[in-house]
C-alpha cells in the first residue's frame, strides 16, 4: 500500500491505436473456435460411431486436460485463463481426435499438458505461438511413449469391435502387418476403417471443413492446397514406383490427410496471413505428407508435416507480402 | 620501503575474495542457470546420473587444475597469446582425465565418448581461466574454481536427475518409480534434454524473480 506514483502528463486526449480500423467485430477468436468445435461434431460423431466408448474417453479426457493446463499456465503466468476463447477446447478435441483409440489416459494427458504448456504458453499465450499446439502435444507422447501410438498399437487381437482388430490402412501399405490387401476406397472415405479418432472419415473432415470453410473460420486455400499437394506428390510417387498399394486416392482418402488439411493446417495463428502464402503452406504440407509416408519409417506424417511447416511460415509470410492498392510499399530494411 | 610501498598495490589481489568467488560459482553465478556456459555436456551426458557425475567429475579435475595452473603463471601471460595458453593448459588435464577415464573406468569412457575431449572447449573452464585463474591468486582460484564445480554439479545433477526419474524410472540406476508409472521415452533422447533444461532454467528464473516482485508491491 504505498503511495501513488506522481502522474507528470495527463492521458492523451487523441486515442492513437495502429492499423487495421476496419474490423469485422463479431470475428473473434472466441466465435472462430466455437466454429471449430462445431465443425469438429461430425467428426467427433464418426468417432464415436466406430470406435464407441473409447472415442468419448479419450476426447473427454483430452479436452479436461487441456482446459486444466490452460488454468494452470495461465495462473502461473498471472493472467485470467482464457478458457472462454473456447481455444484451449479446440486444442484438446484436435489432439484426442488425432490419438489412436487405444492409446492409454495419460497419453491423453500428458499430451495436453505439452500442447498448452510448451506448445502455447511458453511462448505466450494464444496468437503468440509458433507451433501448432495440438501438434506440439502429439509429437510429444509420438516420441514419449513410441509404443502406444506406433502403427501396432492401434491393433488389439482381443477388442470387441471388429474394426479394430484390424491394422490401419498406412500400417498395411508400409508392410509392417503383413501383405494384406488395403480396404475399398469407399470404406476410406465414409470412415469403416481402423486409425486415429477423427481421421478414419474422410467424408466428415470434408463435412464439418465446408463448413468452416464457408463461415470463413478456416481459409479455403489451405485445404485446397494441401489436398492438391499430396494429390500432386501422390502422382509422382506412383510414377516413381508402379508397384506401391497406395494409389493417389488412397493417399488422399488414408489417414489423416481430410482431417490434417481442414482441421490442423488451417489454425490461423501457425499459418501464413496472404492467400497466396496459404497456397505454398498448404502444397509444402500436403507434399511433406506423402513424403514422409512412402519415404520414412513412419506411417503417417501429418504431425511432423504441420511442424516443419510451421516453422517456415514466417519465412513464408516475408515471401508472400500482398502488394496493396496503389503500388508496392518500400519494407522496413529497404526492400521493396 | 618507498620501492615496497609502491610494488604493494600490483602485488594484492584487487578482485573478490576467494570465499565470494566459491560462493558465486554454487548459485549467484551457477555456471548452468545463470551464466549458461557448458551447454553441450549438459545436453549430451544427462540422460542418467552416471554418466552425468563422471562427467561433473572430469570437468572439476579440468578445472580446478586448469585454474590453479593458470593463476600460477598469471605474471608471464601475454594479452595476445593467453586463449592459446589456456587451451593448451586445459588440453593437458583433459588428456590426464580422459586417459584415467580409459584406465580405470572404461565402459563410462566409451559411454561419454568424444565428450571427455570435448570438455578442451568446455566454456566453463575457459571463462575462469579468464575471469579469475589469470588475473587472481593460485588459492582464490581454487575457489572459484571448486565453486563453480559444484555449481555445475547441480547444473547437470539436477538435469540429470529430472531426465532419468521421468524416462527411466530410475535414480543412479536404481528403480524409484514403480513399473505402473508410465515411462516417458522421449527424456532419456535428445528432445528430452532441451525440454528438462528449459523446464528448470524457467524454474530458478522464477525463483529469482520473486523477491524482486515482492519488493516492488
Amino acid at each position: 500500500m504505498t503511495a501513488e506514483p506522481v502522474r507528470i502528463a495527463p492521458a492523451p486526449a487523441l486515442h492513437v491505436a495502429p492499423g487495421p480500423h476496419l474490423t469485422v467485430s463479431d470475428f473473434t477468436a472466441r466465435r472462430m473456435m466455437a466454429d471449430v468445435l462445431l465443425a469438429l461434431l461430425p467428426v467427433a460423431g464418426v468417432a464415436v460411431w466406430i470406435f464407441r466408448w473409447y472415442a468419448v474417453l479419450q476426447i473427454a479426457v483430452c479436452v479436461a486436460a487441456a482446459l486444466l493446463a490452460e488454468a494452470l499456465f495461465s495462473r502461473l503466468r498471472r493472467r485470467r485463463a482464457p478458457l472462454d476463447d473456447l481455444s484451449a477446447a479446440v486444442t484438446g478435441a484436435i489432439l484426442g481426435l488425432s490419438l489412436p483409440w487405444s492409446a492409454p489416459w495419460y497419453v491423453g494427458a500428458i499430451g495436453a499438458f505439452a500442447a498448452i504448456g510448451l506448445g502455447k504458453a511458453a511462448f505466450g499465450g494464444l496468437g503468440q505461438n509458433i507451433f501448432n499446439p495440438a501438434m506440439v502435444g502429439r509429437a510429444f507422447v509420438m516420441v514419449a511413449f513410441a509404443a502406444s501410438l506406433a502403427g501396432g498399437a492401434y491393433v488389439r487381437a482381443e477388442a470387441a469391435l471388429p474394426i479394430l482388430t484390424q491394422a490401419t490402412p498406412l500400417s498395411l501399405a508400409k508392410g509392417t502387418a503383413g501383405a494384406v490387401a488395403l480396404p475399398g476406397l469407399w470404406p476410406l472415405f465414409l470412415g469403416n476403417v481402423n486409425g486415429s479418432l477423427g481421421e478414419t472419415s474422410a467424408l466428415a473432415c470434408l463435412v464439418g471443413g465446408l463448413y468452416l470453410c464457408w463461415r470463413r473460420s478456416a481459409a479455403w486455400q489451405i485445404p485446397v492446397w494441401t489436398l492438391a499437394g499430396a494429390a500432386a506428390a501422390a502422382v509422382v510417387a506412383n510414377l516413381l514406383d508402379p508397384a506401391t498399394p497406395l494409389t493417389v486416392l488412397h493417399h488422399l482418402f488414408a489417414g489423416a490427410l481430410f482431417f490434417c488439411a481442414f482441421f490442423i493446417a488451417t489454425d490461423p495463428v501457425t499459418s501464413p496471413l496472404s492467400p497466396r502464402g496459404r497456397a505454398v503452406f498448404g502444397f509444402g504440407v500436403g507434399v511433406l505428407v506423402v513424403l514422409i509416408r512412402t519415404l520414412s519409417s513412419y506411417p503417417e506424417g501429418v504431425v511432423f508435416a504441420i511442424l516443419l511447416m510451421n516453422s517456415v511460415t514466417p519465412l513464408i509470410n516475408r515471401g508472400t507480402v500482398p502488394k496493396p492498392f496503389g503500388g508496392a510499399v518500400e519494407l522496413p530494411g529497404g526492400a521493396k | 620501503m618507498a620501492v615496497a610501498e609502491l610494488e604493494l598495490p600490483a602485488a594484492v589481489d584487487d578482485g573478490p575474495t576467494a570465499a565470494e568467488r566459491f560462493i558465486a560459482g554454487i548459485l549467484p553465478e551457477n555456471p548452468t542457470f545463470r551464466q549458461l556456459l557448458g551447454m553441450c555436456p549438459t545436453l549430451a551426458v544427462t540422460a542418467a546420473m552416471k554418466p552425468a557425475l563422471t562427467m561433473v567429475a572430469a570437468t572439476a579435475f579440468v578445472l580446478i587444475s586448469a585454474n590453479v595452473m593458470v593463476s600460477l603463471i598469471r605474471h608471464l601471460l601475454k594479452p595476445h597469446l593467453r586463449i592459446l595458453v589456456f587451451t593448451l593448459t586445459i588440453a593437458t588435464f583433459v588428456t590426464i582425465a580422459d586417459r584415467l577415464l580409459a584406465a580405470y573406468l572404461y565402459p563410462m569412457s566409451v559411454a561419454l565418448g568424444p565428450y571427455v575431449p570435448l570438455i578442451i572447449v568446455n566454456c566453463i573452464i575457459i571463462a575462469r581461466c579468464e575471469v579469475c585463474g589469470s588475473k587472481q591468486g593460485p588459492f582464490t582460484a581454487f575457489a572459484d574454481a571448486a565453486g563453480n564445480s559444484l555449481g555445475f554439479l547441480i547444473g547437470l545433477g539436477s538435469v540429470a536427475t529430472v531426465r532419468e526419474i521421468l524416462g527411466m524410472g530410475t535414480w543412479f540406476g536404481l528403480p524409484v518409480l514403480p513399473a505402473v508409472v508410465p515411462r516417458w521415452v522421449i527424456m532419456v533422447m535428445p528432445p528430452g534434454a532441451f525440454i528438462a533444461l528449459a523446464l528448470l532454467l524457467a524454474l530458478v528464473n522464477w525463483y529469482q524473480a520473486r523477491p524482486k516482485r515482492r519488493a516492488e508491491v
